[in-house]
């Protein structure tokens, strides 16, 4: 049985310690260690992009990153996408476009859709596409994502 | 919303139509929505399952001794943990067969018929040690040849899966002979070789499709807790919660009323969470080791253990005159079952040529067994296979004749009063309307220009279900309704269900409240799938609304001391005919607790008058002739959706549904090696379509009102995933002059027929 590592990160804005074993992913860590569940796996093998997060500025799927690898890194979920203020415009967008069916895959989509539309608000039809291939969707057809995405960039540019 | 979206509407109503916020909707963009794998229960463990390397071998003798043994195991189980292996074939008599095959799909008792069959599982104090238990469990197998595809298993002298168990049954015969073949129909209209003697063209062809997964992202998963008392507690990723408990209930040998079982939020279905895997494993390593156990599915698990959609193998023969009428059509159908008898090849019989008008047909339909995973419900199930052979060869036939495919396609619909070969007659139906919408619409009236470029067209038939469905409704005293429902909202359902509550009652979308609950909460409701939820539970949730209706009637009644037969409910107002009193809703709801009590109002029914789906696609492909890679230009999909209640999430599902379509005829297959081995169980091998394959799904809802149901609803969710894959292979005929009969229409297939 390996030894459990002590991980100090910055998740959501807010420092936070965990222990882990060294084989634990990062999403089992958010989602078994710290309790944040928003993550989802569907693969567990970096092909689905429902964990998706936000790590030190560049979207992952964190079940292809050790929790280890958290240590002094800056994290940001879906559990931190809304404020106090309300509902991220992305989040909003996907709730009047009807871009969610069974919801499993939303929480990767809003987190890396938000990674794309804060460096480029003005992302098109075909930029959003390749964007987001990296995440799956199978209710959808992704019509209704793409346009919330593009919808979303124009509140956003507002 | 954009014209690539046009919803043509005859009736309109207050709330039906509109398209508000889900309820649900803030959790599931937040993350945090409940889902089963989030369940985290005080002394949870965590189970993994063992599973069969092997397609074919029986298993001669289990050994979890050094399993057991390891630190932080709490659990083992095997078959021999099942009430089936307690009792004898005497014990059972004639559920012997229904009740083996139920038992043996949770943990294999004598045979493994399918890499990937369960064999045992353990539970631990983490998954990591659960998987390393796994590692030390030893099973004895005696390795037998398996037969992986329907026509190699229909053969004398095919490798027997069930032994003498399969006898095939044909039209109230059984045979002597123990087969694969577990059973044979045939369907019959007129005189079909009359028919064809009157054509002047016949065409004629043969086609196979591929198992193909239905693809929810969420994994299979379960938690179950067997209690001290008896009692077995189940939270579960279900499309419904009542099968669960009655199967659970059947193959543990204990009362449904010992068994509650509560439907987390569900990451997708399609049919595939209407067959369950995990709960009675979860409740027996529960029993065993004291403690509540989660039992989650990895992605590999998912696809090698739980329900593909049958591959297929269909002979089709059509008929038609000069004047562009079919004569005659026949088709066979052999389907795999997987490992268990019972493929939906009856409804892709009963599919086949509902569109239609036939005065001569033939339909016959085999159910095989094979080494592959018991077969499960996928959108529609059986009717896309049918239509990628029928609709090709009504294209061909359109060719030969050099008539348009949708004036062909007009000429020949089904209406009201057509009869279907096996014997139904139709009702109000609208193929011809969504027929029409296609000639219409800009997509089709603009021509398609370009080299390796094709146009295909074909339509798609999809029966609907109603089935039973149960509803409470309580008034709370601010005017608001709490609704509650036994349907898992899969796509949208609680808003689609609230929206035909608030319509029937008058007053607002915002102020009802609605809840899924568990099985100890409300009526019997059977699954989310069938295209039933938003007909039937939204039939219950307008009779629970007119049951509250009439109760706040007659509560006005007794507060003004007047004859109920005096008063009336007028669209959110309760009125006496004097028109001097009146409350409005809001207002008598606020007195009801000291005028009485509360309201709940209630409905449970079985409705039937589900309205036919019909649906009509477009596609226009381009293949690069260098590499036969098929791009998809542009797609329309013109679906009859009786009344769309809440027209996005109509879009929505037609969406989703042609895209699952253009997958399943493009890419995705299960792969298997000759020994059986799935050989591409991940999603990067199995490639499911990503936004970057496709353009906009532009889509046109036509509404003919089905009068079956108050509002005029018809079920939407399956029909959209039949005309796809036959629309798509029409066009990548088009383009390249020759016809693919064989799904999926993968680059080198294309390269081999046209290099």
């Amino acid at each position: 049985m390996p030894g459990l590592v002590h991980v100090t990160t910055t998740i959501n804005g807010n420092q936070t310690d965990f222990l882990c074993e060294p084989r634990q992913s990062l999403l089992e860590c958010l989602r078994d260690v710290v309790g944040m569940t928003g993550s989802k796996e569907g693969c567990n093998d970096g092909n689905c992009g429902a964990c998706t997060v936000n790590l030190n500025g560049r979207i992952v799927t964190s079940c292809l990153v050790l929790g280890v690898e958290a240590q002094g890194a800056e994290v940001n979920t879906i559990e931190g996408v809304a404020s106090a203020e309300g509902l991220h415009p992305i989040q909003q967008s996907f709730l009047e476009n009807a871009a969610l069916q069974c919801g499993i895959c939303t929480p990767g989509f809003i987190v890396a859709a938000k990674a794309l539309l804060e460096a480029e608000p003005d992302a098109d039809e075909a930029r959003i596409r390749h964007w987001l291939a990296g995440n799956l969707c199978r209710c959808t057809g992704y019509d209704k994502i793409v346009r919330a995405v593009i919808d979303a960039g124009e509140r956003m540019r507002a | 919303m954009t014209t690539a979206n046009q919803v043509l509407s005859e009736v309109e109503f207050e709330v039906v139509g509109t398209r508000p916020v889900r309820p649900d909707g803030v959790d599931k963009v937040t993350g945090r929505a409940q889902y089963g794998a989030d369940l985290d229960l005080t002394g949870m463990l965590q189970a993994r399952v063992l599973r069969s390397p092997h397609a074919h071998a029986r298993i001669r003798s289990i050994d979890t001794s050094q399993a057991e043994a390891l630190d932080g195991v709490r659990a083992v189980v095997t078959a021999a943990d099942l009430p089936l292996a307690a009792l004898s074939r005497e014990d059972l008599g004639n559920d012997y067969n229904r009740f083996k095959f139920l038992s043996d799909n949770f943990l294999a008792s004598d045979k493994a018929l399918y890499r990937g069959h369960a064999v045992a599982a353990v539970a631990a104090d983490n998954a990591h040690i659960a998987e390393a238990a796994l590692s030390l469990i030893s099973v004895d197998y005696e390795v037998l040849e398996p037969v992986i595809d329907v026509r190699a298993a229909m053969q004398d002298g095919a490798p027997l899966l069930h032994d003498d168990l399969i006898h095939t049954s044909a039209m109230g015969e059984v045979s002597d002979k123990p087969s694969n073949v577990a059973s044979y129909m045939k369907f019959e209209k007129g005189d079909t070789a009359a028919g064809f003697a009157n054509s002047d063209v016949i065409v004629e062809r043969e086609f196979t499709t591929a198992s193909v997964h239905q693809g929810y992202i969420e994994p299979h998963n379960a938690t179950a807790h067997w209690r001290a008392d008896g009692q077995i507690n189940v939270w579960c990723s279900t499309q419904g919660a009542f099968v669960v408990r009655a199967n659970t209930a059947d193959v543990l040998r204990v009362d449904v009323s010992n068994v509650r079982v509560t439907p987390m939020e569900i990451g997708g279905g399609f049919g595939g969470k209407v067959t369950f895997y995990l709960e009675p494993v979860a409740a027996l390593l529960s029993r065993k080791a004291g403690a509540p156990v989660q039992l989650l599915m990895t992605r590999t698990e998912v696809f090698e253990g739980s329900g593909p959609a049958p591959g297929s193998w269909m002979r089709v023969k059509m008929g038609a005159n000069s004047a562009g009428k079919i004569t005659a059509a026949e088709i066979e159908l052999a389907f795999e079952a997987g490992a268990y008898p019972g493929s939906p090849v009856m409804q892709g019989a009963t599919c086949a040529f509902a569109c239609y008008e036939l005065e001569n047909g033939t339909i016959e339909g085999y159910d095989v067994v094979v080494n592959k995973p018991k077969t499960a419900a996928y959108r529609a199930p059986g009717s896309p296979q049918a239509a990628f052979g029928v609709e090709q060869v009504v294209d061909e036939v359109c060719q030969k004749l050099g008539v348009d495919p949708v004036e062909f396609r007009l000429n020949n619909a089904v209406t009201e009063g057509s009869r279907k070969v096996e014997g139904p007659v139709f009702q109000k139906i609208g193929l011809v309307e969504c027929l029409e919408a296609a000639r219409n619409h800009e997509h089709y009236r603009t021509p398609l220009a370009g080299p390796n470029r094709g146009r295909g067209i074909a339509a798609g038939f999809w029966m609907n279900r109603g089935f039973h469905s149960s509803v409470n409704m309580t008034v709370n005293p601010d005017g608001t309704v709490n609704l509650i429902e036994g349907s898992v909202d899969i796509g949208g359902s609680r808003a689609s269900i609230a929206q035909q509550a608030a319509e029937t009652l008058g007053i607002s979308y915002e102020e009802i409240k609605p809840q899924v609950v568990d099985t100890d909460s409300i009526g019997f409701t059977m699954v989310t799938g069938g295209s039933r939820t938003t007909f039937a539970t939204g039939w219950a949730a307008i009779l629970a609304a007119e049951d509250v209706k009439s109760q706040m009637v007659e509560r006005a009644a007794s507060i003004w001391d007047v004859p109920a037969e005096e008063v009336e409910y007028d669209d959110g107002v309760i009125r006496h005919k004097s028109e001097e009193l009146s409350f409005t809703f809001k207002d008598l709801a606020r007195q009801l607790y000291t005028t009485g009590g509360g309201i709940t109002g209630t409905a449970s029914l079985d409705p039937t008058g589900e309205g036919n789906s019909f649906g009509v696609h477009l596609v226009d492909v381009e293949v690069d002739p260098e590499t036969g890679k098929t791009e998809i230009l542009r797609y329309t999909a013109i679906q009859d959706a009786g009344k769309a209640v809440h027209p996005s999430y109509v879009e929505g599902q037609i969406q989703g549904g042609a895209v699952q379509g253009i997958g399943w005829a493009l890419n995705e297959e299960y792969y298997f090696s000759d020994n059986g081995q799935m050989m591409n169980s991940s999603f990067l091998d199995y490639r499911m379509p990503t936004s970057l394959d496709l353009p906009m799904i532009d889509t046109v809802i036509v509404e003919v009102a089905n009068p079956g149901h108050p509002y005029g609803v018809r079920g939407v969710g399956e029909v959209p995933i039949v005309p796809p894959l036959a629309a798509v292979a029409n066009a990548v005929g088009h383009a390249t002059d020759q016809r693919l009969t064989n799904l999926p229409i993968t680059p080198g297939s294309i390269l081999e027929a046209t290099l």
